[in-house]
């Protein structure tokens, strides 16, 4: 049974179906991250995928932009509550990026420039559900933000979506990335509110 | 465990700055945390709507007389009403307590440097208060900017906490603040923004290899972190944290 907190009575911003429990619509795109913002060249950036028989399917940057590129319009939603509707990217599938891949394994680690990792189930990925993004609003992706490139998984919280991305790397079990280890819970979907532990 | 609602009571309301609180809350059952963490604040309005914000806590240990900091964020749902409304006897519904990266406690041995923009105090300030409950022989520097010298939280505590430091033959804690707007009568320099240059003169330098934890606003977070790994900081010893909305 909820206290109620005499004289206050909200906004009411939240009455809109796109927002999922506990957020709050907000029109900027605040910056979240753990530590400094890595400096990437993109002379330097290569992205990769491991897999568990230890194949290495990697792109560098020109390989990487040579590849066919989706328009990607979706709702972000940070576990520190915030969303933001209709955000639009420019970026590679992962169904692109997986084409090749021969793997048995349901779990996957995103690694980041930096040390960052975030772990998802496999299938969470697939069947256009996320994307190495590289654009922003049609501008390149800001270094804040995640540029040169970013993973992103519109359906989880948004912290699942790796900023600096480096790789990805298979897994047999779902073991815990960076903030899952700290605090967040192991697979974060915004519509059931799996914010912690 | 952080899934259950507690249910405080508010027993002060202190005025920090002009637009910033501390709220005193005392929560039974309250499973105590560590410096740096922060809650989940819950209010139900007597329709039932229900709004919920994160506000970081700036005390640590077991005592269940907690304090929390909120700055009114103008065009905020939240911040305006415990800013304005709030008072003793109310009670508030809280989660936690959260995070396990932003946070310091009186095992860590390395130096420390603490950072802080604004309300980013607030976390620092717990950790100022931990390092100091538990006589902690690690050297702490705070470097914390504001715009005037009426936004400075804790003004007083900070000022008696480096004094009695400074006094003890052994000081551990040192508080340099930058006033960004206005500086007070007769203060050696002119106000303006934290720039590097006093980033370096005035923190521990990356050869001692301190713990670092800076808060505050993002782009007075992504300035200071880009200019300590410039300055030789082990990034990975650079631990961020940034508030933004409400």
């Amino acid at each position: 049974m909820a206290v109620i907190s005499r004289g206050f009575f909200g906004r009411r911003r939240e009455n809109d179906p796109d927002l999922p429990p506990g957020q709050y619509l907000t029109e900027d795109f605040p910056v979240l991250s753990a530590g400094p913002t890595p400096d990437i060249d993109t002379n330097d950036w290569v992205f990769s995928i491991q897999t568990e028989s230890g194949d290495v399917h990697a792109w560098n940057w020109e390989q990487f932009m040579a590849l066919p590129t989706e328009e990607v319009t979706t709702d972000i939603h940070c576990v520190t509550r915030w969303s933001k509707l209709g955000t639009s990217w420019r970026g590679v599938s992962l169904d692109t990026l997986f084409a090749g891949v021969d793997t048995t394994n349901a779990y996957v680690m995103a690694h980041a420039y930096g040390g960052y990792t975030t772990n998802f189930p496999l299938e969470d990925i697939l069947g256009g559900k996320a994307w190495i993004t590289f654009e922003f609003d049609g501008e390149p992706l800001a270094p804040a933000h995640g540029g040169p490139a970013r993973m992103i998984i519109p359906h989880l919280y948004f912290w699942k979506s790796t900023k600096w991305i480096r790789g990805l790397r298979m897994m047999e079990k779902d073991d815990p990335g960076f903030w899952e280890q700290n605090g967040y819970n192991t697979y974060g979907d915004p519509w059931r509110e799996q914010r912690y532990w | 465990m952080s899934g259950v609602w507690h249910v405080g009571e508010v027993v002060e309301s202190v005025i920090l700055t002009p637009s910033a609180r501390g709220i005193i809350l005392d929560v039974p059952n309250w499973p105590g945390n560590v410096a740096g963490q922060h809650v989940d604040l819950r209010l139900t309005a007597e329709d039932g709507y229900q709004a919920v914000r994160s506000y970081s806590l700036a005390t640590a240990g077991d005592a269940q007389r907690i304090e929390l900091a909120v700055d009114r964020f103008p065009d905020g749902e939240v911040s305006p009403y415990l800013v304005d409304e709030l008072r003793a006897g109310d009670q508030l519904e809280l989660r936690g307590p959260l995070g396990a990266w932003f946070v310091w406690t009186p095992e860590n041995t390395q130096p420390v440097q603490l950072i802080g923009g604004g309300s980013g105090i607030v976390p620092l300030m717990a950790m100022i208060r931990s390092h100091a409950a538990s006589a902690s022989p690690v050297l702490f520097k705070l470097l914390y900017s504001v715009r005037g010298p009426r936004d400075v939280f804790y003004a007083d505590e900070l000022r008696e906490l480096a004094a009695a430091s400074a006094a003890s033959g052994n000081p551990t804690l040192e508080v340099t603040i930058v006033y960004t707007r206005l500086a007070p009568p007769e203060w050696p320099v002119a106000p303006g923004r934290l720039t590097r240059e006093v980033l370096e003169a005035q923190t521990v330098p990356a050869s001692l290899t301190p713990d670092v934890f800076v808060c505050g606003p993002t782009g007075f977070v992504e300035a200071v972190a880009t200019w300590l790994v410039d300055l030789g900081h082990d990034a990975d010893l650079v631990r961020t944290e940034r508030f933004g909305g409400d």
